[in-house]
């Protein structure tokens, strides 16, 4: 074996590695905020993964995308409101956890199932395009994935209104799932009305 | 389009002829320019330090530090010695864990984005394809060791600060990767050395700011609010939260956040000059001068001298930069947190997708001057 190959071997048995444990951990630590932390190591360590496949832009895209952005939002929204309260204990919570993890684990099975029974074709790694593939995935987005890739971006417009419309109570003067007034009084004082006058 | 000097390739020749395979040649210079890099990344921030202690007090005329070492310029090693053998505390109700690998998180991507600025033709650590994306990337790391520092410090101050880092760092994030953007599309690469060299033409004149100007404003306002320089250092605004995230930390954890607050001023600045300034360029190009001068372009000698000018100048402009960016520390008011939010929502965000789609315009209507 020569040195580059067993290089990626230890490479991707410690990704592979993290990627598991970490995973683990994100789903059976108490604490929300540990878990917050790890998930974003699962992520990283999936970039590595992408790394070791040659693909590096997808690698960088997937750092940006979901260490940067999405996990940091998570973690913004554990801390914005993380409140020191009690939680109730769940009734039945043994065997909830007994039925997730019969769930789970039978997912899991199935998968490998699936992994196992078909033969998977394994690409040529000298017919890697390597640094090439930035190029090869621009044509694509704006080829054959364009619609898909520009429904994504209204997806996205969409979420970001809504999330917009929560956030800022004041657009609305009953609350939408209890149907009471809403409480003006706490929310910041906006210059102009939103969306819709205020009576 | 001459090559330049190639280190790595001279190593190897010169190891294959001690008698050793090319891998195991190989395997021996990868470490040498991470170490060089590494210690030039340190050794820029001692002297970013001295200028910062030297030029803060020029504004308030005092005279600075003067006594360790000829005019001072030993005063940031004794800072440094201080934070090394000072105590290291870790509060009583602080998270040990995460409020040891909180500043580990935030220096780490700094470092590691030193990997794609290049010196030279060759004299870069590795000219990875997605180049400058891969430092976008990496940037976009750091706020959650700020986050994690901020919360595992367990002081209200420190977990504000933390919030305040990396809403900053997420808002300012946007209009510099589309400026970015923009070069990229001028040069049709994203390498950093297929960018300079796509300026290298005429010297001076065809650097990227003269095509890019607003790009270039927008470029050094983020990276400012990014290194989380005045004005816009709210995370650590000493007035309102002591010292923001970095309120618990003493000692060597305190050292990571100063070293690497500096790491990431002095890489901004070698980011500019290598997107805008025309990287390692000379004002006038090198080849025009040796042959005025009848000196042939591939002498050995040339290389060499070659490339020194070409670290020079890059070290230039980059510490042309930080100047700038002390000088504006020392005189400009600090920004309050609306006030950045709607800096970058509302001003940047649309100046930098407007010069995007003016760039990309006059990509297609003039293409001779914008990278066909």
């Amino acid at each position: 074996m020569s040195i580059a190959v067993t290089t990626q071997f230890i490479c991707f048995a410690v990704l592979s590695l993290v990627i598991i444990v970490g995973a683990l951990g994100v789903v059976l630590l108490e604490n929300i905020v540990y878990s917050a932390f790890l998930l974003g190591g699962v992520f990283m360590s999936v970039a590595g993964l992408y790394l070791l496949l040659n693909a590096s832009f997808v690698a960088a895209a997937q750092v940006l995308v979901y260490v940067g952005a999405i996990n940091v939002l998570i973690l913004f929204a554990i801390m914005l409101v993380n409140k020191k309260e009690d939680l109730k204990p769940m009734k039945y919570l043994n065997s909830r956890r007994l039925i997730s993890t019969t769930i789970c684990i039978t997912l899991l099975s199935l998968l490998i199932r699936v992994d196992l029974s078909k033969v998977w074709k394994i690409a040529n790694p000298n017919l890697s395009i390597g640094e090439e593939s930035t190029v090869r995935i621009g044509e694509h987005l704006f080829s054959d994935y364009l619609l898909p890739f520009e429904v994504a971006s209204v997806l996205l417009l969409m979420a970001m209104i809504g999330a917009i419309v929560l956030a800022r109570r004041d657009v609305l003067t009953k609350d939408i799932s209890t149907g009471l007034p809403v409480d003006q009084e706490l929310i910041e004082k906006s210059d102009k009305p939103l969306l819709i006058k205020k009576n | 389009m001459s090559t330049g000097l190639d280190l790595e390739y001279s190593f190897n020749e010169l190891l294959k002829g001690l008698g050793l395979s090319s891998e195991i040649a190989h395997i021996i210079w990868l470490p040498f320019p991470m170490l060089i890099v590494l210690v030039a990344a340190v050794v820029g921030v001692l002297v970013t330090v001295w200028l910062e202690r030297k030029i803060s007090a020029a504004a308030q005329q005092r005279i600075g530090p003067e006594y360790a070492g000829a005019l001072g310029v030993l005063q940031p090693i004794a800072d440094g010695l201080k934070l090394l053998v000072k105590e290291d505390i870790i509060p009583a109700k602080a998270d040990s864990i995460l409020f040891t690998a909180g500043p580990v998180l935030v220096l780490v991507p700094v470092i590691l984005s030193w990997l794609i600025v290049p010196f030279g033709q060759n004299l870069l650590i590795s000219n990875v394809g997605v180049g400058i994306f891969l430092w976008i990337a990496l940037s976009s790391i750091q706020p959650i060791g700020l986050l994690m520092s901020g919360y595992a410090s367990n002081n209200k101050y420190s977990l504000l600060g933390g919030l305040r880092a990396a809403a900053q760092s997420i808002s300012y994030e946007i209009p510099l990767a589309l400026s970015v953007l923009a070069i990229v599309m001028m040069t049709n690469s994203l390498s950093t050395v297929d960018i300079v060299n796509q300026q290298s033409g005429a010297g001076i004149l065809s650097w990227n700011i003269w095509r890019q100007p607003v790009g270039f404003i927008v470029f050094w306002i983020c990276a400012l609010a990014e290194c989380e320089r005045l004005p816009f250092d709210l995370p650590e605004a000493e007035e309102e939260l002591v010292a923001g995230y970095q309120t618990e930390y003493a000692g060597m954890k305190f050292a990571l956040f100063y070293l690497g607050s500096y790491i990431n001023l002095i890489l901004s600045a070698l980011l500019v000059s290598v997107l805008y300034l025309g990287g390692w360029g000379f004002p006038i190009p090198v080849e025009t001068i040796a042959n005025i001068l009848n000196i042939p372009i591939n002498s050995s000698f040339i290389q060499v001298i070659t490339a020194t000018l070409g670290i020079v100048m890059t070290i230039l402009k980059a510490y042309l930069l930080v100047f700038i960016a002390i000088l504006l520390r020392w005189t400009t008011p600090r920004v309050r947190i609306d006030q950045l939010l709607d800096l970058g929502w509302k001003f940047l965000l649309p100046i930098s997708l407007a010069n995007l789609l003016l760039t990309a315009g006059l990509k297609l209507a003039l293409p001779r001057f914008f990278g066909g």
